[in-house]
C-alpha cells in the first residue's frame, strides 16, 4: 500500500501528514551531521564535543541482537537525523509565531497549544520532528522557579545544570542506541523543580513525527530537587508511511532526597498496516535515579502503537527508602511486537520496588516482558514486588515472560506472580446478555484486566487512555 | 410472545434438546422442573443465543425469529437471562457495567443515554428495593461477592433492565430463605401484564412465593408433562422417577 492510500484508511485517527516546509541535515550518520545539528541549535563547544564523543563511541558499539522481535537491518546512512519545518528554525517567541499548519497539526491531535483554550491547565511542550515548536504555560511556572522548555533552550539557557545531569543516569556510552541518541539527539524537553516545590500542573510534552525517512531523536531529562514533586506525561503519534521509522529516544530521570517523579506515557506510534506494512520501532532508554534518601520515580506506560516497542524504563534506588514503579500495559495487535519491562536495581537500604505488568496479545502478535531485579549485597531490608499477567485474544498471538531475578541480600525479598489467561468466552457472554456486542464486552474486560495501572495514569489521561485501549483491540475477537 | 416449536440442540455431538415446544404468552409465568442434566440450563442458553450449539427448530419472539439474531440482539428485544452462575469480571466496576448495559439496550431501542447522575439515582432506588447495599455497586462486577449476593445481582439487573421475557435459572439454589423472599419479591414487583417469567428451578419452595401459570416438566430433552401450580407440589412427592 502506499502511504497515500494509508492516509484514507480509518483505523489510525492521527496517520496524516502536515505539508510544510522542512530543513533539514545532510542523509546520514558522519560528523558532519552532528556539527550540522549542533550548529543549527546554536550549541556551545562543550555539547558538540559531548556529541562527538558518543559518536566515537558508537563506532566501535554493536547493534544488540537479544531482543525476542527481529528486525529487518537498519541503514543507518539512510536516514535523516534532523527534520525541522522552516518557519520553526527560529524558535518563535510566541504562540502567534508558530506555522498555523503545525498549530492546526496539533489541534486535529487534540493538543490545545493556545493557552486560552487551556484545558484542564495542563503545560505542553510540542516536539514536531526534531525541534520544539511550542511550550505553554512557561510564565505561571517560571514564577515558581520551574524550568520547563526544550533540551535545546536548556543547553543555552541552564548549561550549569544539563552538564551536571546530562548523561548521569544513562552513560554516554551506555548501549548502542542510547550512545546514538547522545551523538545526534534534536530536542526533547528539560524539566527542572526547585527544592521544596510541588509543580502545580501536569507537564506534557507531545512527540510527532512528521517528515519521512527520518528518524527521530528525542532527549528529556528531568530533575527533582529536595522535597520536590513533579507529574510528567508524554504522548506520541506518527502519520501513517509504509517504511519502518525510527525512535529512539533517552529520557533521563533524577530526584534527589525526599523528590518523587511521576512520568507516565501514552505511546500511540503509528503501529503499521493490519499486515504489518510499516510502523514505528520503538527503541527507547528511560532510566531514573533515585539518587536521594526517601525519593521516589513511578513509570507508567501505555504501549499500544508502534510496529515494535522495546524499552525497559528501569530505576535505580540509590537512597537509602527510596522507591521504584513500574505500572504497564503492552497491547500488540495484528503484527506488533513488544519486548518491554523494566529493571529495578536496588542499591540503598530499604529500597521498595514494585512491577505490575499487563500485557495484551492480539492477531498475530507477541507479547514479552522482560525484568530485571537486582537486589545488590548492601541494599538491605529491601523488597520486590512484581506481578505479570497476560491475555490473549485468538489463537495465534503469543505471550511471554521472562523475569530476572538476582537477590545479594538475605534481609531481603523478591516476589514474583505471573498469570496468562485467554479472553473468557463465558465473560463475553455474560456481556452480550446483558446486551454488549462484542467490541463493547472486549474494551470492557481489557480496560477491567488494565484497571490497575490505568489508575495510575493523572485523571485527564486516564479516560483517553481507557478509549485507546479499547480502539487499539478493536477487530480483535470475531 | 415465545414460541418454541420442535427445537433441537447439540453439542459436542451429544443430542440435548430433542424436540422441546413451549408457547408464553405476555403475563405468564413458566416454570420447568427437571433431574439434573435434563437440559433446563441448555434451553437457557439456546434462548439467550450462546454460541456453539448446533440448533432446530423454531424459534419465534413477538414475531421475529430469534436464529437470526446475535445474543446482544435479543438482550436488546428484551430476553433477559439470570445466570446459574454469574461470572465474575475482575476490574470492571458493579456501577459502571450496569450503567453499560442499560445504556446499551437504550440506544438499540432508538433512546437517550442515560446520564450518570441520573443513572446512580435509579439504581440506587433499585438496589434498595432488594435490600442490596450499596457498596456492592461500586465493587468490582460479581467478585468476591456470596451467591446469594451474585443471584440479588442478577435481579437488580433484570429490574435495571427491563426485559420482556426473564429467564431464570436456578435462581433460587443456595439461597437462604431471607434471600429467596427479597428475590421472590424481586420478581413479584417486576411482574406485569406485558412481561413474562421462565423459571428453572428445583425446589417446590420458589413456587410458593412466585405462583406459576404453568409447570413443565423437563426429561430427555423434552418436556414430558405440563400441568398447573398444583403439579409442583406433586413433584415434590413423588419425584420425577414416574415422568418420563
Ligand atoms: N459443552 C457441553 N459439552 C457436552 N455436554 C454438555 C455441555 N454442556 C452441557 N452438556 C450436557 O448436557 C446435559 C444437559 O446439561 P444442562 O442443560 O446444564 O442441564 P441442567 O441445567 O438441566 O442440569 C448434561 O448431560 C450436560 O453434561
Ligand atoms: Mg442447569
Amino acid at each position: 500500500m502506499k502511504t497515500e492510500d494509508l492516509k484514507n484508511t480509518q483505523e489510525y485517527k492521527y496517520g496524516f501528514t502536515t505539508d510544510v516546509e522542512n530543513i533539514r541535515a545532510p542523509k546520514g550518520l558522519s560528523e558532519e551531521t552532528i556539527k550540522f545539528i549542533s550548529k543549527i541549535k546554536k550549541e556551545p563547544k562543550w555539547m558538540l564535543d559531548w556529541r562527538l564523543k558518543a559518536y566515537n563511541r558508537l563506532k566501535v558499539l554493536k547493534e544488540p541482537n537479544w531482543q525476542k522481535p527481529k528486525y529487518p537491518k537498519i541503514n543507518y546512512q539512510d536516514l535523516y537525523y534532523y527534520s525541522a519545518p522552516k518557519s520553526a528554525s527560529e524558535k518563535p517567541k510566541s504562540l502567534d509565531e508558530i506555522d498555523p499548519k503545525i498549530l492546526e497539526t496539533y489541534k486535529k491531535l487534540g493538543i490545545p497549544l493556545v493557552e486560552q483554550q487551556r484545558l484542564n491547565g495542563i503545560a505542553v511542550d510540542a516536539v514536531f520532528d526534531s525541534v520544539s515548536v511550542a511550550t505553554t504555560f512557561k510564565e505561571e511556572l517560571t514564577k515558581k522557579g520551574i524550568i520547563f522548555c526544550s533540551i535545546s533552550e536548556a543547553i543555552q539557557k541552564h548549561p550549569e545544570l544539563v552538564k551536571k545531569y546530562l548523561g548521569s543516569v544513562i552513560p554516554l556510552s551506555d548501549h548502542y542506541f542510547a550512545t546514538l541518541n547522545s551523538a545526534v539527539f534534536t530536542d526533547g524537553s528539560f524539566v527542572y523543580i526547585p527544592p521544596s516545590t510541588r509543580c502545580p500542573m501536569e507537564l506534557s510534552t507531545y512527540f510527532r513525527i512528521n517528515a519521512s525517512e527520518t528518524g527521530q531523536f528525542e532527549r528529556t531529562l528531568i530533575i527533582a530537587d529536595k522535597g520536590s514533586y513533579v507529574s510528567y506525561l508524554e504522548g506520541c503519534t506518527a502519520p501513517m508511511r509504509d517504511e519502518n521509522q525510527l525512535h529512539a529516544a533517552n529520557v533521563e530521570l533524577v530526584a534527589l532526597d525526599d523528590a518523587e517523579i511521576k512520568y507516565s506515557t501514552v505511546q500511540n506510534w503509528y503501529p503499521g498496516d493490519k499486515n504489518g506494512v510499516g510502523g514505528i520501532y520503538n527503541f527507547v532508554t528511560k532510566r531514573g535515579a533515585c539518587r536521594g534518601k526517601n525519593s521516589k520515580i513511578s513509570w507508567t506506560q501505555v504501549e499500544t502503537g508502534s510496529a515494535i516497542t522495546w524499552k525497559y524504563p528501569s530505576c535505580i534506588l540509590q537512597g537509602d527508602n527510596s522507591v521504584g514503579e513500574f505500572y504497564s500495559i503492552a497491547i500488540t495487535n495484528n503484527f506488533q511486537k513488544a519486548d518491554t519491562g523494566t529493571k529495578m536495581i536496588h542499591l540503598g537500604k530499604n529500597t521498595k520496588s514494585k512491577i505490575i505488568s499487563k500485557g495484551i496479545s492480539a492477531g498475530n502478535a507477541d507479547n514479552m516482558y522482560r525484568g530485571l531485579v537486582d537486589i545488590k549485597n548492601k541494599a538491605s531490608n529491601s523488597r520486590n514486588y512484581t506481578q505479570c499477567d497476560s491475555l490473549l485474544m485468538g489463537n495465534k498471538c503469543g505471550a511471554h515472560t521472562v523475569p530476572y531475578i538476582k537477590n545479594n541480600n538475605a534481609t531481603s525479598t523478591i516476589e514474583h506472580e505471573a498469570t496468562t489467561t485467554k479472553i473468557n468466552e463465558d465473560q463475553l457472554y455474560y456481556c452480550n446478555q446483558r446486551g454488549l456486542d462484542q467490541e463493547e464486552a472486549v474494551s470492557l474486560i481489557v480496560n477491567g484486566f488494565c484497571k490497575e495501572v490505568l489508575q495510575q495514569l493523572p485523571m485527564e489521561f486516564a479516560v483517553e487512555a481507557q478509549k485507546l485501549v479499547s480502539i487499539s483491540l478493536e477487530g480483535s475477537v470475531g | 410472545m415465545l414460541s418454541i416449536q420442535n427445537l433441537e440442540a447439540r453439542i459436542d455431538n451429544k443430542n440435548i434438546l430433542n424436540g422441546l415446544n413451549l408457547n408464553i404468552n405476555p403475563g405468564e409465568v413458566h416454570a420447568i422442573m427437571g433431574p439434573n442434566g435434563s437440559g433446563k440450563s441448555t434451553l437457557a442458553n439456546v434462548l439467550s443465543g450462546k454460541n456453539g450449539y448446533e440448533t432446530k427448530g423454531l424459534i419465534k419472539f413477538n414475531e421475529t425469529d430469534l436464529n437470526d439474531l446475535s445474543t446482544e440482539e435479543r438482550a436488546q428485544k428484551g430476553i433477559f437471562l439470570a445466570f446459574q452462575y454469574p461470572l465474575e469480571i475482575p476490574g470492571v466496576n458493579t456501577n459502571i457495567f450496569l450503567r453499560t448495559s442499560l445504556n446499551a439496550v437504550r440506544k438499540a431501542k432508538g433512546e437517550k443515554e442515560i446520564d450518570t447522575l441520573t443513572f446512580l439515582k435509579l439504581i440506587k432506588e433499585k438496589a434498595s428495593e432488594l435490600g442490596i447495599d450499596e457498596k456492592f455497586l461500586s465493587r468490582q462486577l460479581n467478585v468476591g461477592f456470596s451467591g446469594g449476593e451474585k443471584k440479588k445481582n442478577e435481579i437488580l439487573q433484570m429490574k435495571l433492565l427491563q426485559p420482556k421475557l426473564s429467564i431464570l435459572d436456578e435462581t433460587d439454589s443456595g439461597l437462604d430463605i431471607d434471600a429467596l423472599r427479597i428475590v421472590a419479591d424481586g420478581v413479584n414487583s417486576y411482574k406485569n401484564k406485558d412481561n413474562a417469567f421462565l423459571i428453572i428451578t428445583h425446589y417446590q419452595r420458589l413456587l410458593d412465593y412466585i405462583k406459576p401459570d404453568f409447570i413443565h416438566v423437563l426429561s430427555n430433552g423434552k418436556i414430558a408433562k405440563t400441568g398447573g401450580a398444583e403439579l409442583g407440589i406433586e413433584l415434590e412427592k413423588t419425584g420425577y422417577a414416574n415422568i418420563s
